[in-house]
């Protein structure tokens, strides 16, 4: 069994889906971890879930970032552990600077919540290895600012080290630059990403898939690789 | 400020024995509201049905219960705050929206779905200067309810939406919740003498004082003072706290602040316990200094609980909400006696019986049924294949019937989930439960029909609302209401709050559902008068098996059935409304027994797994219904209009009136449809066409009309999404 933390904030609303999603596949055993918790020894992965931490003070994600249980995670990511954030957890990530850019405001500047067409740009890192390259799948997302921006000179630097993961597949989303949907760290292990895959992923048998997305092959990349 | 009757002040000194102190008053006269105390409407709205094998009662508390088999319990409610939000629409929804969620909390359950219900202004119409009004209150109503839920992590999973030349200068924001939680987890609400009041969450401050009796009087100016602040990060945390607090069994007894305040709470939950209270307010946690007792005690602050716990608890309930931040005060104990005693700074400064506080002396309202408000003529229109694609294009552009996409995808409508029907995919929205069932739920209104005959409009709503949920495969479980009228003392608005309530009566007896919660707002008036009867009546229905979960998209190659008959009624229907005759013709009549037996056919259907596409033939009427079934399932139909059971006069009259219970469906299986349909009887549906994928036109034929009218798919597509083409537009 490979225990996987979720981190848990003030705010995070999207935890226990998460925690019923990874509960559905076997070989992962989720855990909720309180913010305040300083030691993060004993798990094989981690998952910063969606929300509102802190009510999107300041940033959305600006306090949480500054968190203790946070500084622990920057040793854990040192360590090559797989992490994944996801909607508020990626910008969470972004602004601890696990991950380069920034999430803004979306163009629109409007909530949006919807299905959401993806290409996967990179099939290597712990999340997306269930993916053929250039797969074209479908997650929803939920969020306000979700636009991603980055300085040139460190986009053609992302491009080069192949931390673009996913993309949007139409630029109708957020205004994200050049549709940027997930990124990684350098070493490919911290990854984040905006769309929320727990919501795309089958809960009981029977029920009509005709809406359901791709959610479930982030999962199990991080089965596949914790294994 | 006393705002009671001369009466009310008469009968309140006779009780007393004496002259009320000011700070009684004000706490008197806030619980003695319209808005908190029902006195116009309770005697008439006690007579609702509110019983059934499904009914949790006995519980005296802000929600009702339903047990859903499993030992899973569902808590369903509705609240609005029309007000606030007509002079503050950020505010005014999103505290609407933390209010209606604290109810559902305070009985122990977890709120899983939120749902809407609004009323505006046209949005793009002559008086140029009323529609930038109702773009600004849609806009910012939407936003506030969608900052709020989409925080909390509680899903908007639909809604309802109508615009009408009524609601100039104004708007009305109805917002309910479910939530669900084990039966052995619900808070009883029992508590003994010596018990510790906890007030939990927000600090209290000068925001709100007088809201609910702002609510209670016309809108006259813009009382920005009375509405409240939305936070909703601590309602969040007081969430999380509260259920928390229950599930480790540290409540006793619990009640949200809402209208009234701490007054209205406070006296509510003494009458509830057959218990006294004593309490010192000067040990509430403020946002300034300075507040008087009186501001203190009828405060609208929000994201406040009042949380009752023994004294053993009491320690593990701080804990609970020390670990999330909170702020709270310890304010009082439950004594002896039935009395409410209030302190401030140690000294008693109130000390009266709870149930004279809460009782407030109920009024009998004179009623007087106004002048026929229809003007029944009969209207003639161009019938050629051309003008009636342009009138079906017309009328789905037309906000009331044009896709909700623009507001619903503002809304988080999937955290938690369960969300298997989304906004915009189905009749009403579906849940996955935790019993292996789903719950179908919707919310309905239709002002324009029952400003024209209250009681039959109403009727329609309940018909339509039930459709919605059998439209999606769910059995009626219950009934929700919200009635919304103008000043109970014109005694022609009052007549028609009369029909309503009669409406719901007759229609639950017969229907066997009941009334499980609701809610009265009256003096909803603007500037030029009062508002159209707006009743919204919801309602939720379980689902047994994940096959019977219908959508209204056609599939291609399918066949066409109609159930129910389509008469000339067209009284308050959207193509009155496009064609500028708004105000005429008959309301559509329910007929009760068809209603249940064209129910009963489309849910035998269902269970045959013999249906491909369901959809209820309401609102804009038959040509709308298919049209939005093609849209939905991106593909065409042929039908012969001639086949449809009818007695209308005019083609125009076939395709839009809005008769009621009336279901279209599509299906692979027409033989087992035909079969199943012909053996029930006294029935009345047919076969009237088929869809199809090939080109993108669809086709409708009639005997009297040389050519058949042709629809464009990417006409109807278009003219579909309109309230996103007039929001984003930059000029009007």
């Amino acid at each position: 069994m490979s225990r996987v933390g979720i981190l848990v904030f003030p705010g995070s609303n999207c935890e226990r889906d998460v925690f019923t999603v990874l509960s559905n596949f076997s070989g992962l055993k989720p855990e909720l971890i309180w913010h305040t918790k300083n030691n993060l020894g004993g798990y094989d992965a981690f998952i910063i879930p969606g929300g509102f931490t802190y009510g999107d003070s300041l940033r959305a994600g600006a306090i949480a970032a500054h968190s203790p249980v946070i500084r622990e995670l920057k040793k854990i990511a040192e360590r090559n552990l797989p992490i994944l954030g996801i909607c508020n957890g990626f910008q969470i990530l972004v602004e601890s600077s696990l991950l380069p850019g920034a999430l803004t405001v979306n163009s629109s500047h409007k909530f949006v919540c919807k299905s959401a067409g993806l290409v996967v740009e990179n099939n290597s890192t712990p999340f997306t290895t269930m993916f053929k390259k250039e797969e074209s799948i479908s997650i929803p997302v939920a969020h306000g600012q979700g636009r991603y921006m980055i300085d040139n000179l460190a986009y053609r630097k992302l491009e080069k080290n192949n931390q673009i993961i996913i993309r949007y597949a139409h630029n109708d989303i957020n205004g994200s630059l050049n549709n940027v949907a997930a990124v990684s760290n350098e070493q490919g292990n911290v990854v984040g990403m905006m769309p929320h895959p727990e919501r795309a992923v089958r809960i009981r048998s029977r029920e009509d898939i005709r809406q359901e997305g791709s959610g479930s092959g982030i999962f199990e990349s991080l089965r596949n690789y914790l294994l | 400020m006393s705002e009671l009757t001369p009466g009310e002040n008469k009968y309140l000194r006779k009780k007393l024995g004496r002259k009320p102190s000011a700070f009684e008053l004000e706490v008197i006269s806030a619980e003695w509201s319209e808005h908190c105390s029902y006195k116009s409407s309770k005697k008439l709205i006690r007579k609702f049905p509110n019983r059934s094998k499904f009914v949790i009662s006995g519980l005296a508390s802000d929600a009702a219960l339903l047990d859903i088999g499993l030992g899973y319990v569902l808590a369903i409610h509705i609240e609005s705050h029309n007000h606030p939000s007509a002079v503050e629409p950020y505010g005014g929804s999103a505290t609407g929206v933390g209010g209606v969620i604290r109810d559902i909390i305070s009985l122990g359950a977890r709120p899983i779905a939120l749902l809407n219900a609004l009323r505006f202004y046209p949005l793009d119409n002559a008086n140029k200067r009323y529609s930038q009004g109702a773009r600004w209150l849609l806009r910012n109503v939407t936003k506030g309810i969608a900052d709020y839920g989409n925080c909390l992590g509680i899903p908007t999973i639909g809604g309802e939406i109508e615009f009408d030349h009524g609601f100039s200068n104004y708007c009305l924001v109805d917002v309910a919740a479910i939530g669900i939680t084990k039966r052995d987890k619900i808070v009883r609400n029992r508590s003994s003498k010596g018990d510790i009041i906890f007030l939990v969450g927000g600090a209290t401050g000068r925001d709100g004082i007088h809201g609910s009796s702002f609510a209670s009087k016309k809108l006259s100016g813009e009382d920005r003072s009375a509405v409240q602040i939305p936070d909703p990060f601590t309602e969040k945390l007081l969430m999380e706290a509260i259920l928390e607090a229950v599930d480790r069994g540290c409540v006793n007894a619990m009640k949200d602040l809402g209208g009234g305040g701490l007054s209205c709470c406070l006296s509510e939950i003494s009458a509830t316990l057959s218990k006294g209270l004593e309490v010192d307010i000067s040990k509430l946690h403020v946002k300034e200094d300075g507040m008087l007792p009186s501001e203190i005690i009828i405060s609208e602050s929000q994201e406040r609980m009042l949380v009752i716990t023994s004294q053993t608890n009491q320690r593990y309930l701080t804990e609970i909400l020390r670990k999330y931040d909170l702020s709270y005060s310890v304010i009082g104990s439950v004594i002896e006696g039935k009395n409410l005693v209030i302190k401030y700074e140690g000294d008693v400064i109130m000390n009266l019986p709870s149930e004279l506080i809460c009782r407030a002396p109920l009024i009998n309202r004179g009623s007087i049924p106004p002048k026929s408000r229809s003007k029944d003529r009969i209207l003639y229109f161009r019938e050629r294949p051309i003008d009636l694609y342009k009138s079906i294009l017309k009328v789905l552009a037309n906000p009331n019937i044009a896709s909700k996409e623009w507001i619903y995808e503002q809304f988080d409508h999937e955290v938690g989930i369960r969300t298997v029907l989304k906004p915009g995919k189905g009749d009403s929205s579906v849940l996955r439960l935790e019993n292996g069932k789903y719950l179908a739920v919707k919310l309905d209104g239709n002002s324009k029909q029952c400003n024209l005959d209250p009681y039959h409009g109403t009727l329609c709503i309940l018909s339509e609302v039930c459709r919605n949920i059998i439209s999606t495969g769910g059995k009626p479980l219950a009934i929700i209401d919200h009635l919304q009228f103008g000043s109970p003392e014109n005694a022609q608005i009052f007549w028609g709050f009369k029909q309503s309530v009669r409406a719901i009566i007759d229609y639950c007896k017969f229907m066997r559902l009941p009334v499980v919660g609701g809610k009265v707002s009256f003096y909803n008036e603007n500037n030029q008068g009062p508002i159209k009867d707006s009743p919204v009546i919801g309602s939720i229905g379980l689902i047994d098996r994940p096959e019977w979960i219908m959508r209204p998209g056609f599939g291609s190659e399918e066949s066409i059935f109609i159930i129910g008959n389509t008469k000339d009624e067209m009284g308050g229907s959207e193509f009155y409304e496009t064609t500028g005759h708004a105000g005429s013709g008959k309301v559509p009549i329910v007929d009760l027994k068809s209603d249940m037996l064209n129910a009963q056919a489309a849910l035998r259907l269902i269970r045959k797994n013999v249906v491909s596409s369901l959809h209820d033939c309401s609102k804009g009427g038959l040509a709308i219904a298919l049209c939005e079934m093609a849209i939905s399932g991106s593909n065409n139909f042929q039908i012969d209009l001639s086949k449809i059971p009818n007695s209308c006069s005019s083609i125009s009259n076939l395709l839009f009136s809005e008769t009621a219970s009336r279901y279209i469906l599509s299906t692979n299986n027409r033989k087992m449809v035909s079969t199943t349909l012909s053996a029930i009887s006294g029935l009345e549906f047919s076969e009237i066409g088929k869809t199809f994928n090939k080109g993108s036109e669809s086709f409708l034929y009639h005997s009297k009309l040389n050519s058949p009218v042709i629809l464009s798919k990417k006409g109807i597509t278009e003219s579909y999404k309109n309230i996103g083409a007039i929001m984003e537009r930059r000029s009007f």
